[in-house]
């Protein structure tokens, strides 16, 4: 189903023409209102009246994650606080989150993309939505709720945890689309087992399954214990949310940029070149109607790749390949957004610990398993057991405390953790994704 | 009064443990106690020898973590009751036991006793009151 058959489905050229206009406009927009583009452009001595043609975006400086933090918590908004009905931040950072706004009709313009991934995956007017997404600061819940309504069908706000109650809903409300992170849909299936109840019993048509990283063997998975189609939907806060793209039914072949609200490009990482169709590298996204939060060439860290032949679904917007790495160390454990240097912050607090760790993650039961090796020094060492599992636990309780995230604090000999060429490897990702 | 016991962290996995006791053995270091404790992570072996400082040597040099820790080592009646009658002496008298660990010398009547006191001073007070025999360092090296 093609939510918006003018723009979805729009012949190239035209799309093209669209998307100059709409990135001038953002252009113009950013250069007199926020002051930290207008002094990354001057740098580079371009105004935005130099922007000729979509190719001309990439004469335009980066924006980086860094950036979003320096200027916190409103310093890129482009519109007074007066026209920001709607903040979101990403999850899970110590310090600094990411902060995010949205006027009235960013909002608007967020809930059409839902409305359209959610077509674009079986759900129409009629349909009923459960909604196992988190709602809070995080994008997820409140980004397809807002769709679920614009698009006109039912939505059960049900948002993350007690999976036993979620599963008695599942059964006496009969929802036909289920939307939450894929570890989640394979946990709801193992918890729907234990209480005996079978999903083939149960209604859902579809899921929209996203904010974490998943392989084409956990779809397999995940549809052959859920009975239902399960697709793959990207969004980040910093570019608007869940909606970004989306695969279709019909391909279930790469996610479907929305491309009348955003610029994709794909870089080298290391130089900053831009990449043709097909090559993998760094994700790179303008978005081009924004209000509140535009933003430039924004560095998602994400690897993937482009690929703009024709769609069986009708649609013309360009496709992504599933992300398939970072190109930072960030980790996504649980749906929450973990860099190794924010525990090493918090390892530091810790008295007498060295800066030398680990992070090991593995995938038990469907559930990530994040593990802390600690190299254990002189200054740390205690004859005494209780005193090194009190610290074992201190550092636990830190991590969640900072980062949201549970983790096992296992304490190691020194040396003990690999080092390649004198740095240690500070994650090993056990997870098959 | 004190005597120096040495701590070695060890990760639970195979073969650690003789790792430490070659390299004892190759330092030429005689072990005269030890006791291990562990949990399903990692392990302490405490160790009385009889050279400190080339124990610690050698096993930092092999990039063990060691630590220094002064114990009491208490000359206990090898009868039945022997113990009994030194730990109710700390009983009664709030001496609170980290924990300890015993052996047993092969010439004479006595046993061995290793104790790790919080309040080191206080506890060795305590025995030498009560008549307890505490041994020097230097001679529980030799013994």
């Amino acid at each position: 189903m093609i939510h918006n058959m003018e723009y979805e489905t729009m012949p190239r050229e035209a799309l093209e023409a669209i998307q100059l206009r709409r990135l001038q406009s953002t252009l113009e927009k950013v250069y007199a209102t926020v002051p930290f583009y207008r002094r990354k452009f001057q740098e580079v001595g371009i105004t935005p009246a130099d922007i000729k043609s979509l190719r001309d975006l990439r004469r335009l400086p980066f924006t980086y994650k860094q950036d979003l933090r320096d200027n916190y918590p409103y310093g890129m908004f482009a519109v007074p606080m007066d026209n920001v009905v709607r903040i979101h931040a990403s999850s899970g950072t110590t310090g600094k989150p990411t902060v995010v706004g949205y006027t009235a009709r960013d909002i608007l313009t967020w809930s059409e993309l839902m409305a359209r991934a959610l077509a674009a995956g079986g759900a129409s007017r009629g349909d009923i939505i459960h909604n196992a997404y988190g709602y809070g600061l995080f994008t997820g819940g409140l980004g397809i709720h807002y769709g679920a309504e614009r698009l006109g069908a039912s939505v059960i706000p049900i948002s993350g945890g007690n999976t036993k109650r979620q599963i008695m809903i599942m059964k006496d409300f009969a929802p036909t689309i289920l939307t939450c992170t894929p570890s989640y849909a394979l946990h709801l299936a193992e918890v729907a087992r234990e209480v005996g109840v079978d999903f083939k019993d149960l209604h859902f048509k579809s899921g929209i399954f996203g904010a974490e990283p998943w392989s084409e063997q956990m779809r397999e998975e995940i549809e052959r214990k859920l009975h239902l189609n399960a697709l793959d939907i990207y969004g980040l806060s910093e570019v608007i949310g869940p909606g970004v793209s989306i695969e279709c039914l019909e391909a279930k072949k790469g996610l479907h940029i929305f491309e009348d609200h955003f610029i994709p490009e794909i870089i080298d990482p290391v130089t900053g070149e831009n990449l043709p169709h097909g090559e993998k590298g760094e994700l790179v996204f303008t978005s081009i109607t924004k209000e509140a939060f535009p933003i430039i060439r924004y560095r998602t860290r994400d690897v993937t790749s482009l690929n703009a032949e024709p769609c069986i679904c009708g649609r013309t917007h360009i496709r992504m390949h599933r992300v398939s790495g970072r190109t930072d160390d960030m980790l996504i454990i649980r749906g929450v957004n973990v860099f190794p240097s924010q525990i090493e912050s918090v390892l530091m607090e810790t008295e007498g610990v060295e800066p030398h760790y680990q992070l090991v993650v593995d995938r038990e039961d469907n559930l990530d398993i994040l593990t802390v090796l600690v190299e254990v020094g002189e200054l740390l060492f205690s004859d005494e057991v209780r005193r090194l599992q009190q610290l074992e636990k201190a550092i636990a309780k830190n991590i969640k405390e900072y980062l949201g995230v549970s983790a096992k604090v296992k304490l190691v000999e020194p040396k003990s953790i690999a080092r390649s060429e004198g740095k240690a490897v500070r994650v090993i990702d056990n997870r098959k994704i | 009064m004190r005597a120096e016991q040495i701590s070695v962290f060890l990760e639970n996995k195979a073969g650690r443990l003789s790792e430490v006791t070659r390299i004892l053995s190759e330092a030429g270091v005689n072990i005269r106690a030890l006791s291990l404790a562990d949990t399903s992570d990692f392990g302490i072996l405490r160790l009385i020898v009889n050279d400190n400082n080339k124990a610690k040597e050698a096993l930092k040099k092999h990039g063990f973590t060691v630590g220094k820790t002064d114990v009491v080592a208490v000359e206990v009646d090898d009868r039945p009751g022997g113990l009994h009658r030194i730990l109710d002496i700390l009983h009664r008298s709030n001496v609170n036991v980290e924990y300890m660990y015993a052996f047993v010398q092969q010439s004479g009547n006595n046993a061995v006793i290793i104790f790790r006191f919080d309040n080191l001073d206080d506890a060795i007070k305590v025995l030498q009151d009560n008549g307890v025999k505490v041994i020097e360092g230097n001679r529980l090296y030799a013994m």
